[in-house]
């Protein structure tokens, strides 16, 4: 265990319903149980998994939590695996302090999806932002389903946990996967940790 | 000591466990889905022998938890809120018969309609019914709720509610187990009569209902589901039920709210602890997710007394989830704000996944209405009722479980001709018997699609009771053989299905047709634990 005096981070992931948010979700859980934080987690089940719009709210800190939702313009992050839906969720974040990190990889499965310049004219106005080519990493890395791992690496210098807390909840994840699936995971998490430290 | 991360659902589903469960009965329906899911999955539940499999519908379900109650043993009853109107006759008569072995009854509800048809709140169930409701307000609650409910609904002798909504169904937090206690062993009630509802029994029975009340409340006001915080400022006093209690102290530094607040996690509403905050304070502000059921009786109908606030009222809204920002709103604090939202964002409504079965079976409906035109297709609930919305934009109603038959023959005695039902398999046996057994005996000329996916795919692919029974329970029914017809619904075989779409529509009585392959999401999770088994075998 670890001991951290003060931590709080409030944390909007969002995504299509499919494209398994979750799996960051609970890595980052992991990784904050890891260090012996307090968790809430609220997650989409139902309905909206069918190929629309979800999101889930993952609130961690050293102190206990009381809402499972975090409040509008509070959210010190938005993850996202995908550009448009990340804007989606721009109210929520806190305008002093909050990162927006999302992948520049659209997906289209509707018939008015804006064009991908326009997305990003949006979210590079924001002051605090990464935009990451999580599919192209993620075949650099070994395979185009560690892109979700991509996003992860690339939220997690703003975190405010260990590298070695994700590398060890990464670990425990995919342990029954097998050495090779952990290893690429791995991989992609330090790229895309790599590629926001050097673009933030 | 050592904390399990869970759901709300599931740490129902623990409590429910360790406090002496011996048999969960359920329908599956969002956001209730996982309690049963996690007793199924449960190696502990398991070994304690626990039933868990899936009942037909949630009035099947209702009454074999009563079956249980009565042969002495512990039964949880689980569903989403509008699966209580379905299981209501036997929910409101369970609180006369009264229990034997404990009862505890979940409904999850669903405000702001995230996967449902409404936004009902079953709290007015629980009271309409006359039993005690408890509500959490957060996972270690919830845990602690279906632990003690299980108790609680022994020592009165009648079914308990705990009801949820679904941002507690659906949040993981950390929850602390306590000691579990054995099953009861098999016993009979000692009053014979108890379960037998002819007038002179239920009226002693009801009466003896009535009877609990006072000790009901009792319980309420002092079991400790219902605590009073004191605080300084008295221009305002507060009520929270369940996890809006969460978004109110999420506004203050340390949760530290400077008014007194009454937190109400169990009901019927304790009046002698609502009653001290009203004598203290000037008025009242009513946090309530759902309906304004506590501030609709503190107001009453002439509403003369102290200024009550709430959704009612409204200081906050009417209908939809609360969250802390509402809440700040109610309170007159400054409420924080984030970016706008830029208007390049369009909507993005759920669909049905690629490859799925409905897909092929609409688009030849599509071909095969195309000369009647719209308004002639009755669905119902379940992933089908996505081709609501475009492209394929095939069906014109969706109202109920089983609506579509029951629908489609009120349509077709009023002289629309022709009339389609659309229902899926684990819909027709939840609820779509019986009204295709009226259309058999009524001799009305409708054409029924049961869409035959082999799973309940809305909810997240749970076994169908219908499998393998579909074409035998038609027969049964009375539906002629030569009009039974089950297709392939593929693509490459549209031509030929839609000649067979024809020729039953144009049939005058009752057909059926069933087309059948499976949900590609059900079947792409067999043939990864498929090769999964495979890879460690080696
Ligand atoms: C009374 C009631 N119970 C449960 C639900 C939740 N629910 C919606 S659709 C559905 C089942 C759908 O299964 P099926 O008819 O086989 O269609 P599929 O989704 O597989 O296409 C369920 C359980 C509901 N809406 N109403
Ligand atoms: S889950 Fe199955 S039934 Fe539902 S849309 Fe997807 S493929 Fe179709």
């Amino acid at each position: 265990m670890h001991n951290h005096k003060q931590m709080k981070k409030d944390i909007i992931l969002g995504g299509v319903g499919g494209q398994g948010i979750l799996t960051i979700a609970t890595t980052i859980g992991t990784a904050a149980l890891l260090e012996g934080l307090y968790l809430k987690q609220s997650e989409v089940h139902g309905m909206s998994q069918r190929g629309g719009d979800v999101q889930a709210h993952l609130r961690i800190s050293s102190k206990p939590i009381a809402s499972d939702l975090i409040a509008a313009g509070k959210a010190d992050m938005v993850i996202s695996v995908e550009p448009m839906e990340s804007l989606r969720y721009v109210n929520m974040l806190n305008k002093e302090s909050g990162w927006l990190i999302t992948s520049m990889n659209p997906f289209k499965n509707i018939p008015d999806y804006p064009t991908i310049e326009d997305l990003l004219k949006e979210i590079w106005k924001l002051p605090r932002y990464i935009t990451i080519d999580a599919e192209k990493t993620a075949k650099d890395a070994g395979s185009i389903r560690a892109a979700n791992i991509i996003i992860l690496g690339a939220a997690a210098p703003f975190i405010g946990l260990k590298y070695e807390s994700f590398e060890q909840a990464i670990r425990a994840i995919f342990a029954k996967k097998g050495d090779d699936i952990i290893n690429m995971n791995l991989k992609a998490l330090k790229m895309g940790f790599d590629y926001a430290q050097k673009h933030q | 000591m050592n904390k399990i991360l869970l759901l709300g659902d599931e740490a129902i589903a623990l409590g429910a466990i360790d406090g002496g469960l011996s048999g969960v009965f359920a329908y599956p329906g969002t956001p209730s889905t996982e309690i049963t899911e996690y007793i199924q999955a449960s190696k502990e539940a398991k070994a304690l022998g626990i039933k868990s499999e899936w009942s037909t519908n949630e009035k099947t379900a209702m009454e074999t938890g009563i079956g249980m109650s009565y042969a002495g043993k512990k039964a949880m009853v689980c569903m989403k809120h509008v699966g209580l109107n379905v299981a209501a006759d036997a929910f409101m008569n369970s609180a006369i018969t009264g229990t034997n072995g404990g009862l505890v009854v979940v409904s999850a509800d669903d405000p702001s309609m995230h996967s449902s048809q409404n936004e009902q709140d079953s709290r007015f169930y629980g009271k309409f019914a006359m039993i005690p409701i408890l509500e959490p307000t957060n996972q270690q609650e919830a845990y602690n709720m279906a632990y003690y409910g299980l108790t609680l609904s022994e020592k009165f002798g009648t079914p308990v509610m705990i009801r949820v909504t679904t941002r507690l169904a659906h949040s993981r937090s950390g929850v602390e187990r306590k000691e579990r206690i054995p099953q009861n062993k098999m016993h009979l009630p000692g009053d014979h009569n108890q379960f037998i509802l002819l007038p002179a029994m239920a009226r002693k029975s009801y009466s003896g209902l009535l009877g609990k009340q006072s000790a009901f409340e009792s319980d309420s006001e002092t079991a400790g589901f219902n605590t009073f915080y004191d605080g300084d400022d008295k221009s305002l006093g507060i009520i929270a039920c369940g996890l809006t209690y969460n978004y109110l102290i999420e506004n203050f530094e340390e949760g530290k709210v400077p008014y007194p607040v009454l937190k109400i996690g169990q009901y019927p509403t304790p009046s002698a602890m609502v009653n001290s905050l009203y004598e203290a304070v000037d008025e009242i502000l009513v946090l309530e997710e759902g309906a304004p059921l506590v501030e609709e009786m503190l107001r009453g109908l002439l509403n003369k007394g102290k200024k009550i606030r709430g959704r009612m009222e409204g200081s906050l809204p009417r209908a939809g989830e609360l969250n802390p920002n509402l809440v700040a709103q109610a309170l007159g604090m400054p409420v924080s704000e984030g970016y706008e939202i830029p208007s390049v964002i369009k909507g993005r409504p759920p669909v049905l996944c690629d490859g799925c079965p409905h897909i092929d079976s609409f688009e030849a409906l599509n071909d095969a209405m195309k000369p009647f035109g719209r308004g002639h297709v009755f669905s119902d609930i379940g992933c089908y009722t996505l081709s609501a919305l475009k492209p394929l934009e095939s069906i014109d109603s969706c109202v109920d479980m089983g609506a579509s038959i029951t629908m489609a023959v009120g349509a077709a005695e009023s002289g629309l001709s022709p009339a389609i039902a659309v229902i899926g398999d684990s819909t027709f046996t939840h609820s779509g018997m019986t009204g295709l057994l009226d259309a058999v005996v009524k001799q009305v000329a409708i054409t029924v699609f049961i869409l035959d996916n082999a799973t309940v795919g809305m909810t997240g692919g749970q076994r169908s009771a219908a499998l393998g029974r579909i074409e035998d329970i038609c027969k049964g029914i009375g539906v002629e053989e030569a009009h039974i017809r089950v297709v392939k619904p593929l693509r490459r075989l549209h031509d030929e299905n839609l000649a067979i779409y024809e020729e039953e529509i144009a049939y005058n009585g009752v057909s059926v047709i069933i087309p059948r392959r499976e949900c590609v999401q059900t079947l792409s999770k067999r043939m990864k634990l498929k090769a999964f088994e495979k890879r460690n075998k080696k």
